[in-house]
């Protein structure tokens, strides 16, 4: 067994490891934590095979952005997660039986896909063309063929950027803020009144 | 040539999907970990499309799973974005009982 081999086997297991705690954790925050355990996984994955570009996407995407957008709404919602555990054990042979029948239809398909397929006459994973880099790669191919689906990915960010805030945007009434504008604004005539009181009586209201 | 070919790859992202949808079914309740199984299942098909893309020695592949990643992430803004609303409104996150969007 090579090098490439257990670090493919160390991979998986830890892959599957961790997203199997990620369902089961009791703690969300946990869940979230296992999340990133598994996406670094992948990461190590996708170098194995020869993506680089897309493994450091993963790292910086999902858990300098992603999981720590989950980390901060699973800390600031306060619930009582327990009380969301419960239909655990009700559904648990139920979703065995579904998940124990579509790992074996998957890995049958793969198997055979893997043998009798386009890639049946591979010769393994793609080694980096001499002087072009993987990055580079990518970037001759996205930014000519297929430059429209970048421009919708774009747009796809925009849209989800506008709907997060608008969703989660909240205007409070009753609530006092700075306004510089009428504060330069203002003047002596504004701002003050000059009364000539008579000696003996009260200001009038 | 080494002994890790495409089955493997295949099947351990065959495995990551099988959990996410299992995720779905045991945590009907919490939504935050139903958002995640996605997240897991959406990883499964990455690996499933970047190793085609290697063992095809085509990067169109890896272009596909850059524009997975990024409908990932924008499902996770706006889902987390929903369901922040979803918890001011009503001060709980259990949604199997959250029909007030029905027609």
């Amino acid at each position: 067994m090579d090098l490439q081999a257990i670090a493919f086997y160390l991979l998986s297991a830890v892959i599957v490891v961790s997203a199997l705690a990620v369902i089961s954790a009791r703690n969300p925050v946990h869940s979230v934590l296992f999340l990133i355990t598994a996406f670094f996984s992948a990461a190590g994955l996708f170098v194995l095979l020869g993506a680089e570009f897309l493994a450091m996407l993963l790292v910086i995407v999902y858990v300098g952005a992603v999981a720590v957008l989950f980390l901060f709404v699973v800390m600031m919602l306060d619930v009582d997660f327990a009380a969301l555990k419960e239909g655990f054990a009700r559904y648990l042979p139920l979703g065995a039986l579904v998940a124990g029948a579509l790992v074996i239809e998957m890995t049958v398909v793969a198997v055979a896909v893997a043998r009798h397929g386009a890639a049946a006459a591979s010769s393994g994973p793609m080694t980096t063309t001499p002087g072009v880099t993987n990055a580079e790669t990518i970037g001759r191919v996205l930014y000519t063929d297929y430059v429209y689906y970048f421009q919708a990915a774009g747009l796809v960010l925009l849209v989800a950027m506008i709907g997060a805030i608008v969703l989660t945007l909240k205007h409070r009434t009753g609530v006092r803020r700075q306004s510089i504008a009428d504060q330069v604004g203002r003047t002596p005539a504004k701002g003050m009144r000059v009364v000539q009181i008579k000696s003996g009586e009260g200001i009038a209201p | 040539m080494s002994g890790v070919g495409l089955a493997h790859y295949l099947t351990v992202a065959a495995i990551l999907f099988t959990i996410g949808v299992f995720g779905i079914f045991v945590n009907r309740k919490n939504v935050i970990v139903i958002l995640m199984s996605i997240e897991l299942i959406l990883l499964a098909v990455n690996i499933n499309l970047v190793a085609f893309s290697a063992f095809l020695h085509d990067v169109t592949g890896q272009i596909f799973a850059m524009i997975v990643l990024t409908v990932a992430a924008a499902e996770a803004a706006v889902g987390l974005a929903i369901l922040v609303t979803f918890f001011r409104n009503r001060g709980d996150i259990a949604v199997d009982d959250a029909s007030v969007m029905k027609g």
